[in-house]
């Protein structure tokens, strides 16, 4: 945190590395920050309920992002998507009940010539059929 | 000599398996004892080839695509370190129709070159820009971009020259460059394979817009869907520092530049240019109002300027080569060339840059190739998630920013997603009131809960419930959406939603003949 401190505008570079480093932004995380950048716990809760990416509570040990944007929709990604998500018992946002998995909505991962597209654990994959979707959830073990 | 190989480290290059074969290349000429260099490069943008290995012969480099792990020991069996013939060889890249009628500017390196290696960027033409810039001091460099003629390439076409101008003559001790890697536009993919393929053209140009506007201190801000590219642009970021091509002495000169990385947080809001400014000092991604422009108070409240990714990776290549070159190309009031992206159910889908003034059927058709399912194309969104739904009829509309003005549409960033017969068009007007709902920054009542309004009603109109009516109200709350909204969000998501209504009646219980 230290390290970001000193930047132009350290609020986002901070709440990234905390994130990073305990996988959620905890109550204590924010309380944290806000001593720290001499603000208000609401005004860093309002920051870290504005963007998609940070989260309250923890997410499932990988993370599947599946995206949900035009390009992939024109090539049959809400179908394969959803297939999965019934198969796991799943809404988007949900987690495994073991904790294994978690999988996300995204919308647009810059793939849209290899669609459908996804990334698990930051690592992009494209051309998703069903088949390739169920695979590459397989891949996130245990 | 040693056989080299050319392999892209590009995402979509990846995410189709180029790690890979990769791994499976270097095992396999290991085991039969054959030396090989390998040169991880981005790619050329021919993404139904990806993975694409290219082998450099005396004939030039040669393809190989798309490749699979499995088909690594037969392609060394029949030779392809050499060039020889196999079933996947695709011969001179330069040669296939896609890129040879395409007008390579801002993408002239990409796919090429090592984009790590300065001296690889330098022996292709880089860092000339700067010079020239250096040369002409900072007013002739302005006036260098101006007569270009280069818009922003960003979505809204502003001129430019215009921007750099204000900037410079607003007075102030400090003075910010942000470079938007924000790309949040479905089936965009411009800005991504630059910061892969091509990264120092990115810092050239947005050092030459510090140079010409007085400049020190540059943000690029990449949105965290990209990974790949914030690791990519790091490293050569690092290697601009240690080779004086950014820090206190850029080149020898007194010029002194520094730039930092910041990585978004998932909205797509963040990519207007006030939202980004706010995330980027800290706050929650909300639209300002205008006035002031970022131009007078920006970043900071200092004045700014605020570039697409390509428009300023774009702006080296126009000093190098004279304003006159890169003006000579284009149609109308689109000067120069674009980077348009072919994506979605297309046939061949890739990056195409081309000068302005195709048509959208040649692009569709001709150099798409139509879809990739093999079914009649439907239906084309231009422009990106506020981008009109095109249809087959308007396929004479020339690609140029005031001819798609002229039909309800946007060129945006340069995105065209390609649709067959199966979409529903009605789902994707839903889809894109939808997305205006989760991604509205909640500042304009229209956008925040007209988007969530329209949602239910157009369930209604699938589900068959009083189509006209329910088709009035739309059109009705679209219209309050256009007049009623402080940014584009909110703004243009009528487009989608009123092209796919009135160029689709059918999909929303309606007859065809109604369209006229
Ligand atoms: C909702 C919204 C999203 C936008 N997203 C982007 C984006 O991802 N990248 C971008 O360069 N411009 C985006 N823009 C346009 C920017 O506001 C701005 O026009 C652009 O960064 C200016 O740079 P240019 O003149 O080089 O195009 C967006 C605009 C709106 C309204
Ligand atoms: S139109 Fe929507 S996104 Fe844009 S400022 Fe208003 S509420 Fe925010
Ligand atoms: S729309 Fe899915 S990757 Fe772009």
């Amino acid at each position: 945190m230290d390290q970001h401190k000193g930047l132009e505008g350290p609020m986002l570079p901070i709440l990234h590395a905390l994130q990073a480093t305990f996988g959620h932004l905890p109550e204590a995380a924010m309380r944290l920050v806000a001593e720290m950048l001499n603000l208000t716990r609401a005004e860093v809760h309002g920051v870290v309920s504005f963007y998609h990416d940070f989260r309250a509570v923890p997410a499932g040990r990988h993370m599947l992002k599946i995206c949900r944007a035009e390009a992939c929709q024109s090539m049959g990604g809400e179908a394969a998507a959803r297939a999965l998500l019934d198969r796991l018992g799943l809404e988007w946002g949900g987690t495994t009940p073991d904790g294994r998995l978690t999988i996300e909505a995204t919308y647009c991962l810059g793939l849209c010539a290899t669609a459908p597209a996804a990334m698990l654990d930051g690592r992009v994959a494209g051309r998703l059929d069903p088949a390739g979707l169920d695979a590459l959830e397989q891949e996130a073990q245990p | 000599m040693t056989p080299r190989l050319y392999i892209p480290r590009d995402a979509a290059a990846i995410a189709v398996g180029a790690e890979a074969v990769t791994k499976a290349i270097e095992a396999e000429t290991n085991a039969r004892g054959l030396g090989i260099e390998i040169v991880r490069t981005g790619s050329r943008g021919l993404f139904w080839l990806e993975p694409m290995v290219e082998v450099e012969t005396r004939d030039g480099r040669i393809g190989y695509g798309p490749v699979t792990p499995g088909d690594v020991p037969g392609l060394l069996d029949s030779g392809f370190l050499d060039g020889a013939a196999h079933p996947l060889r695709v011969g001179r890249p330069e040669d296939l129709p896609f890129l040879s009628r395409q007008t390579r500017l801002t993408f002239a390196r990409c796919g090429i070159v090592d984009p790590l290696s300065l001296d690889d960027y330098r022996a292709h033409g880089g860092y000339r820009g700067l010079q020239r810039a250096l040369s002409l001091g900072p007013a002739g460099t302005i006036e260098e971009v101006a007569r270009s003629g280069l818009r922003g390439r960003g979505g809204a076409g502003f001129p430019t020259g215009v921007k750099w101008r204000t900037v410079a003559e607003a007075p102030a001790a400090q003075k910010y460059i942000v470079c938007n890697a924000d790309e949040g536009d479905s089936g965009t993919f411009a800005d991504r394979m630059l910061m892969e393929g091509d990264p120092f053209a990115v810092i050239e140009g947005i050092t030459i817009a510090g140079l010409a506007v007085g400049a020190s201190k540059g943000f690029i801000y990449i949105r965290s869907e990209y990974p790949d590219a914030i690791a990519a642009f790091a490293k050569a970021a690092r290697a601009a520092y240690e080779n004086d091509c950014l820090g206190p002495r850029i080149a020898g000169s007194a010029f002194g530049f520094d730039l930092e990385l910041r990585v978004g947080a998932g909205a797509y809001v963040c990519g207007e240019e006030t939202a980004l400014l706010e995330s980027l000092e800290g706050k929650r991604g909300q639209v300002r109002a205008k006035p002031p422009l970022p131009a007078h108070k920006g970043l900071f409240g200092q004045p700014t300027v605020i570039n697409n990714l390509v428009s300023l990776a774009t702006v080296p290549g126009i000093l190098a080569d004279g304003a006159e070159t890169y003006a000579a190309l284009g149609f109308g009031r689109s000067r120069g060339s674009m980077p348009i992206q072919l994506a979605g159910n297309v046939k061949h889908g890739g990056l195409f840059e081309a000068a302005f003034g195709l048509t959208l059927g040649e692009i569709i058709d001709d150099i798409g190739g139509g879809t990739a399912t093999g079914r009649p194309v439907r239906a084309v969104q231009a422009g990106g998630p506020l981008g009109a739904y095109f249809p087959p009829a308007l396929f004479d509309t020339p690609y140029d920013y005031e001819a798609f003005a002229a039909r309800d549409g946007l060129i945006g960033h340069g995105g065209l997603v390609v649709f067959d017969d199966q979409v529903d068009m009605a789902r994707q007007a839903r889809f894109a009131l939808e997305f205006c709902a989760i991604e509205s920054c909640g500042k304009c009542t229209p956008c925040r809960l007209g988007s969530t309004r329209g949602v239910e009603v157009i369930d209604r109109i699938i589900a068959g419930k009083d189509a006209s009516a329910n088709l009035a109200l739309i059109e009705d709350l679209c219209h309050t959406m256009k007049f009623g909204s402080l940014c584009a969000l909110g703004g243009f998501t009528p487009y989608p939603v009123m092209s796919a209504i009135n160029n689709f009646p059918e999909d929303f219980g309606r007859k065809a003949a109604a369209a006229a």
